[in-house]
């Protein structure tokens, strides 16, 4: 496989900028079909009750009501939502569309009103009268854990899903053989993804050809098709998934929900195209949310640094029923328990509860900054408790580049890395050694001033496809059309990421064509060809990668023709920048005029098939390894503990990059992403069960001007993974930066003994900690 | 967050805009900036049957300097008052107070008037309009009248503007010492209100503080005048001992502070009493 240097490595600006700036895109509300009814859902106002009875005959009755459905109305009808990850041993409550009897958390769907536009369906949803009988609300994770706790879902008699235990390593030999052990008990505060973009369905019914087409905002559209297939019985094959323009999603669409089901099916019923588009409040409520874990870490050390064993004991909040990817989430934080370091002995003991929130699921790092924030937190309180600088304690227990493929107690051998590397690049641009002489320098003047530290290393571009319940491949048509132009058809769905520009790039260098002229077409599952989506930092990676092989093999079958046509062995060929040469007399075909003949099929060898098409399924034999080192240094103010990040720097690690301004913009997202929750983000509910955050004006999310500049640099270690070298990096910024700035605020409130304090670190919280 | 039923009109004088008001009585509702109205309509906290916007009004977005006193449009937008020559001249308080509020967007579009009649606690115009001893100017079918800044806030959400009146224009005396002014906040960090804002316009001879007034905003149910503060520094030399003994009184007019998830009543009234600390220091350094 080779590859020219004209776009690969180069800062090219994304192609699907303009009409995403300009407002010319479509997302599913910019999708128009005649005759669309609107869809609003009444959602449940309680966290815990039972529905006795249910009156639509007002709202069946109101001005422009086309149809009202309700729990029971579905019953049988649309399948159940579905989860993909419960173990068999896992006790998992049956979830309708619509709720049955009773509702668990404030903004279940309880009945769909259908009307000509939305305000009327929104009218009519305050005529349907619900009798609620309001029970208690379980809302701590830990209190939902005991076994006097009301309990959320009768039928499974507990409200613990499941008990699961993970690691290798003799665990309790190191805690004996410890010097000492340091534990440290963390929240890992409840997120809400918040994409831009809210999710959206549209849905279409062809009675005569059987045919539904479902436009959703979602990461998966062709995961989507085979479970909304199962879902509604419509054969597979007879429904089109379509991913638009989506503007975001953050895991929070990597998901299947209620809404998607509803509408195909109210489509299907009514014989006309009908709309849903969520409203901010519905999202904030009713999309899941993210992190969701109260744990205690020990850490089992030798006094001179050397780590020996970690446990984590950790009660996580899965909500109140499950949504595609719930319980596993926790199961990847187990994965990454190991952090950058040499840990013989690992263990992690999750419980499983249920509570009356939504469901959490995967939010842009997904157990991994769970793992990362842990590790990265105690590994500072192990330094503080052995006397050592945090950096030496780091250094002390990282693995060795040549000691890579690099096999962790906790269950995964991590592909290529140099932790050091990446580490002394961070302190040296931030210049460590002066950082903390000024700090000093600041705590003399009775300056509240911290220094934070973070290494990381993240799983992504999950492979095998063992370690996935879809499997973890992706898929790849490459199209050289016969006038030269060339279509991908990518199994990935992007939506932000800018994969169309890094395909076209890849593209465009490996046929030695403008990239301009390369179309990367997703997100249709009438269009493309099975794929898996876009999550878990895999777009690149495995998407990638199987464009790349895809392209290589038109390269092969392009040669075989060219020879031909040449006249020539194929083996004095070779292909430079669109063309090959080295035929006799100079003679040569550029790859466009190759195309044209291998569908023109005039002139072929006698087995050569036309067309120039090739496809190509990737499974990756291991996952992804990016890791980096994040510093961060922040100001307490001593009078309000209003807090101040003074530098922020960060280096990364993703192996080769295709194009550096896609990574910069995804670690700059990252990194806000993870500082927001550090410093503001939280999910807050009420003991009633009700959200205290359900609205942009009360859940802090970033804005630009609440940020500091970021001061980015990388270190290349290519993976051995792929043929491209690249690992993902669309989470890393969020897994590295909220330990960097945690361990940098707490830093500088050491001078006041203060040790730890749980995120998000709000001004008053910390006000509290300095007056106490 | 889908609205009920309404309907619209955008009268382009004044006069119309009251005979609408006259008209549709309390079923109606005054559009400005809408970026309070709209999303009180679109949560259904208001259901009007008639909205009159008055964006089309010309008259009433316009900046004056009228001798020695200021006078501001209700429907002047924060963004305008930021970037206004004349106020940055002659009254800079009031630019720096409006680049604090919200983002951008929120600038671009949101009012003067707007923001003063909505009356939010957290909203950072009254700390100011406060400070600079302003009067609100409000119409009706009726006529006219004046309403002081400290008469125009009487609780939560709710100012001294009838549901007949439209408030046209902000009044303000031209301070004699524009440049000893600052507006300093704490922002809410979802919504960019302000957890307390406090706006200190001085005026200072020789060190001493020959005159002072505070606005102090977030704290409690409606922004004040932080008199106990003030009557502590009228005629005092401005010393740090002086401010910080001062400034200890900053909450001494709030008898109930505001509470919420983002800050305690403690908390709030601490801050209040640090920024207005500050917020004096700022604008003595300034003068
Ligand atoms: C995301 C966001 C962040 C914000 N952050 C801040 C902030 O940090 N600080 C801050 O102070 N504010 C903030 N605001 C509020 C913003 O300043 C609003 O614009 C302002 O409060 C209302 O002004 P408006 O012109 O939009 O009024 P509208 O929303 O149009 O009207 C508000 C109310 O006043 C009435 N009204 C409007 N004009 C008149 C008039 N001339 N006469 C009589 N009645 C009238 C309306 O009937 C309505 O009841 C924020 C708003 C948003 C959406």
């Amino acid at each position: 496989m080779s590859f020219l240097a004209k776009y690969i490595g180069q800062k090219v600006k994304r192609t699907e900028d303009p009409r995403l700036v300009q407002g010319i895109g479509h997302y599913v509300d910019d999708i128009e079909l005649a005759g669309t009814l609107s869809v609003v859902i009444l959602r449940s106002p309680y966290a815990h009750a039972k529905i006795n009875s249910i009156n639509v005959d007002a709202a069946k009755k109101a001005p422009g009501v086309v149809a009202v459905y309700t729990g029971k109305d579905i019953e049988g009808k649309v399948g159940l939502i579905p989860c993909a990850a419960a173990a068999p041993d896992m006790k998992k409550p049956d979830y309708p569309a619509l709720a049955l009897g009773k509702v668990a958390y404030v903004g279940q769907p309880v009945a769909a009103v259908v009307a000509s536009d939305k305000y009327k369906a929104r009218d009519a949803v305050d005529l349907i009268e619900v009798d609620y009988e309001p029970l208690e609300a379980v809302t701590d994770i830990e209190a939902a854990a005991r076994p006097d706790s009301p309990v959320i879902h009768e039928e499974l008699g507990t409200n613990v899903g499941w008990l699961y235990q993970a690691g290798s390593g003799d665990i309790d030999a190191a805690f004996a053989q410890a010097d000492k052990v340091v534990s440290l008990k963390l929240v890992h505060q409840r997120l809400i993804p918040t994409a831009m973009e809210p999710r959206g369905v549209l849905a279409q019914y062809f009675p005569g050809e059987k045919q539904l087409n479902v436009w959703s905002s979602t990461q998966i559209p062709h995961l989507l098709r085979t479970t909304l297939a199962a879902m509604l019985g419509v054969p597979e094959n007879r429904l089109r998934v379509i991913a638009p323009e989506v503007g975001g999603g953050f895991g929070s669409k990597l998901n299947v929900y209620a809404e998607e089901a509803l509408l195909g099916w109210i489509a299907m019923q009514l014989g006309r195209p009908v709309k849903w588009i969520e409203t901010r409040r519905e999202n904030m409520m009713a999309t899941i949310h993210g992190r969701g874990q109260t744990g205690t870490v020990e850490v089992a050390v030798k006094n001179d640094g050397t780590l020996l064993g970690l446990r984590y004991n950790v009660i996580y909040d899965l909500g109140a029923y499950l949504q595609l990817l719930t319980p596993a989430i926790p199961t990847l934080t187990g994965l990454m328990l190991s952090g950058c370091y040499k840990i013989p002995a690992i263990q992690l003991n999750c419980t499983q509860v249920y509570t009356n929130k939504m469901a959490t699921d995967a939010y842009r790092g997904a157990g991994r900054p769970e793992a990362t924030y842990l590790v990265e937190r105690v590994m500072n309180r192990v330094a503080d408790e052995l006397g050592m600088d945090p950096v030496e304690l780091r250094r002390k227990n990282f693995p060795k580049p040549e000691e890579f493929p690099f096999a962790t107690a906790a269950g995964l051998v991590y592909d290529t890395g140099d932790y050091a590397k990446a580490l002394n690049k961070a302190l040296e641009i931030a210049d460590y050694k002066k950082l903390r002489d000024e700090q000093a320098k600041a705590r003399a003047e009775g300056r509240l001033v911290g220094v934070g530290v973070s290494t990381y290393v993240e799983i992504c571009a999950v492979g095998p496809s063992v370690m996935l319940p879809s499997g973890g491949w992706d898929s790849a048509t490459v199209r050289v059309e016969p006038s030269g132009k060339v279509t991908v058809l990518t199994g990935v769905s992007p939506h932000g990421q800018g994969e169309e520009t890094a395909f076209a790039q890849i593209v465009g260098d490996m046929l030695g064509v403008d990239m301009n002229d390369v179309l990367v077409v997703h997100g249709d599952t009438d269009r493309v060809q099975y794929g898996i989506g876009t999550f878990g930092s895999r777009g690149l990676a495995i998407g990638g990668t199987a464009v790349a092989v895809a392209t290589d093999k038109i390269v092969g079958k392009a040669k075989r023709l060219a020879a031909h046509m040449l006249q020539t062995d194929e083996n004095s060929l070779t292909f430079e920048n669109g063309k090959f040469v080295g035929a006799p007399d100079d003679k040569s075909m550029t790859i466009q005029e190759v195309a044209f003949h291998a569908y023109q099929a005039h002139n072929i060898p006698p087995d050569f098939e036309p067309g120039l098409v090739a496809s190509y399924f990737f499974e990756p034999k291991n996952c992804t390894f990016p890791f980096g080192a994040h510093i961060c240094v922040a100001e307490v103010d001593k009078e309000t503990g209003e807090v101040k990040i003074l530098r922020y720097v960060a280096v990364d690690d993703c192996g080769k990059q295709i194009n550096p301004l896609l990574v910069a913009g995804q670690v700059h997202g990252g990194i806000a992403q993870g500082m927001a929750q550090a410093l503001f983000e939280e999910a807050v509910y009420d003991e009633n069960g009700q959200l205290l955050t359900g609205e942009l004006m009360d859940y802090a999310f970033p804005k630009a001007h609440q940020l500091p500049r970021y001061e980015l640099d990388h270190t290349e270690t290519p993976t051995d993974v792929n043929p491209l070298g690249a690992k993902g990096v669309g989470e890393a910024g969020t897994i590295g930066s909220t330990p960097a700035v945690a361990n940098a605020v707490i830093d500088a409130l050491a001078p006041l003994g203060v040790k730890h304090v749980d995120l998000p670190l709000r001004p008053e919280k910390l006000w509290r900690l300095m007056n106490n | 967050m889908i609205p009920t039923n309404f309907d619209y009109f955008a009268p382009t004088t004044i006069e119309e805009a009251l005979k609408l008001l006259d008209k549709h009585g309390d079923d109606c509702k005054v559009l400005s900036g809408g970026h309070s109205l709209i999303p009180v309509l679109k949560l259904r906290l208001a259901a009007p049957a008639v909205v009159v916007d008055i964006g089309r009004i010309k008259e009433l977005r316009t900046i004056k300097v009228d001798g020695d006193t200021i006078r501001i449009g209700a429907n002047t937008t924060h963004a305008e008052i930021t970037s206004n020559a004349d106020l940055k001249k002659h009254c800079p308080l009031l630019c720096e107070t409006a680049a604090q509020i919200g983002d951008q967007q929120v600038r671009n579009r949101g009012t003067i008037g707007g923001s003063l009649t909505h009356a939010d606690p957290a909203a950072d115009w009254p700390a100011a309009i406060l400070a600079l001893d302003a009067e609100i100017v409000a119409r009706s079918g009726k006529g006219e009248r004046v309403i002081k800044a400290s008469d125009f806030f009487v609780d939560v959400m709710t100012s001294a503007v009838e549901p007949n009146e439209i408030v046209t224009e902000i009044r303000v005396p031209k301070p004699a010492q524009p440049n000893a002014a600052v507006y300093l906040k704490v922002p809410q960090s979802a919504s960019g209100f302000a957890i307390v804002g406090v706006a200190a316009q001085l005026k200072i001879a020789n060190g001493k503080c020959e005159d002072v007034s505070i606005g102090v905003t977030g704290l409690a149910p409606k922004a004040f005048r932080a008199a106990s503060v003030e009557a502590a520094l009228r005629g005092k030399a401005i010393d740090d001992a002086t401010v910080s003994a001062a400034a200890a009184k900053a909450d001494a007019e709030a008898a109930d502070a505001m509470e919420d998830i983002h800050a305690s009543g403690d908390y709030r009234r601490h801050l209040a009493r640090v920024y207005a600390r500050r917020a004096v220091q700022a604008a003595a350094a300034r003068a």
